[in-house]
């Protein structure tokens, strides 16, 4: 694999317009890292998901509309808490550098 | 049931790994996950092929648990440690099932998949071969599972623990943020159940909290140790998470596992139905 491709997975096949999607990719030195887990918090800072990378350091997130954070953990890397905002029907893309 | 003789730690697994009378079992929300790495000499249990019934929305009976353990290679006195992603969801769920099943020994990895991840421990991708076995299993032990009746009738009598996320809870979300939001049932929770998100008691790496920090967590939602206990999430595998605390780690006695939970419930006719993020009225 040679350099992080954009954004979040493919979303062939699912219906953008009734979902809040959060999605992103997480790399380090602009390699996707594959082995990370992020984790989605309310805005009460509450977990509510969690999903590890592919192997494309890609996740996603089927949210529900307002403001929330992403909690990135990975092996031998600080803790990386990036803000999102998620609204129907749209899809919010976060990129997480650790 | 206590910490020392329900859960093992991520050191305690890579010191017994040649220990033949240990069984390693993966168990997923992602069933491809083991097949990409996974803890050397552990076999896979597949939580929706391999444990679920596949006709009735149920898990299987003993004859069909007694077939697959047996033809997996596991025996009556084997150790059995099960781990899994998702904070060991699975795992916790599959452990239940063994327990209600009369396994005598069976472990959680404290942590599961996360934590050996996190760790950087090794995973391999070479799958073990082990000799089938004979496996009986013991007559099910409904004393820690509850069916819908027995949930309406604890409804403002005894101790209902709801671990969903504080947005399911309410009604706010039908399912966990990690996959889509289609689910065909009303949202909301069942009233005078107290919300306390499985999350609460694990650490961000998967690990458990410890015994004082479960013990406030659950008496701050007015959890009466004199009462029975029913955890519920939305498919049973959450509150599996949340049982194995209440019941393995703290030792509390007379909790049940409600494996129908939101899914069913929330699709029941003539049952009450609270909205929000208050426990309501019986």
């Amino acid at each position: 694999m040679c350099g992080a491709i954009q954004g979040g997975p493919s979303l062939e096949g699912v219906d953008v317009a009734n979902q809040a999607v959060i999605q992103g990719i997480v790399t380090r030195d602009n390699q996707p890292v594959g082995n990370a887990y992020v984790r989605l918090l309310d805005r009460n800072g509450e977990f509510t998901a969690e999903v590890p990378t592919s192997a494309t350091g890609q996740f996603r997130f089927f949210a529900a509309p307002g403001d929330w954070t992403l909690r990135t953990l990975a092996p031998r890397a600080e803790v990386v808490d990036s803000p999102v905002s998620a609204a129907k029907g749209s899809v919010a893309e976060v990129a997480v550098a650790i | 049931m206590s910490r020392e003789n329900s859960l093992v730690t991520a050191d305690w697994v890579e010191e017994h790994l040649d220990d033949p009378s240990i069984v390693l079992i993966e168990v997923d929300e992602d069933v491809e996950a083991y097949d990409k790495g996974h803890i050397p000499g552990a076999i896979k249990l597949d939580w929706k092929k391999d444990l679920q019934d596949g006709v009735r929305h149920d898990f299987v009976g003993k004859a069909a648990f007694e077939a697959l353990l047996s033809e997996r290679g596991v025996s009556n006195d084997d150790t059995v440690v099960f781990y899994g992603g998702n904070n060991n969801w699975f795992a916790a769920y599959a452990y239940w099932y063994l327990t209600y099943y009369g396994h005598k020994d069976v472990r959680l990895l404290d942590g599961g998949r996360k934590k050996w991840e996190l760790d950087s421990r090794e995973l391999t991708d070479e799958v073990p071969t082990r000799a089938a076995t004979t496996y009986v299993a013991q007559e099910p032990n409904n004393d820690i599972r509850a069916f819908r009746d027995e949930v309406i009738a604890a409804i403002g009598v005894q101790n209902l623990i709801d671990v969903r996320s504080p947005d399911e809870f309410a009604g706010r979300l039908l399912a966990p943020a990690h996959v889509p939001q289609e689910a065909a049932q009303i949202g909301g929770h069942i009233p005078t159940a107290g919300n306390v998100p499985w999350s609460k008691a694990a650490n961000d790496d998967g690990t458990f909290k410890s015994d004082a920090d479960l013990t406030k967590l659950y008496a701050e939602v007015g959890l009466d140790q004199e009462k029975d206990t029913i955890a519920l999430c939305r498919i049973g595998e959450r509150s599996s998470h949340t049982w194995f605390v209440l019941s393995e780690i703290l030792g509390y006695k007379n909790v049940k596992n409600y494996d129908g939970s939101w899914s069913e419930y929330g699709s029941l006719r003539g049952v009450p139905v609270a909205l929000g993020d208050e426990p309501g009225e019986a």
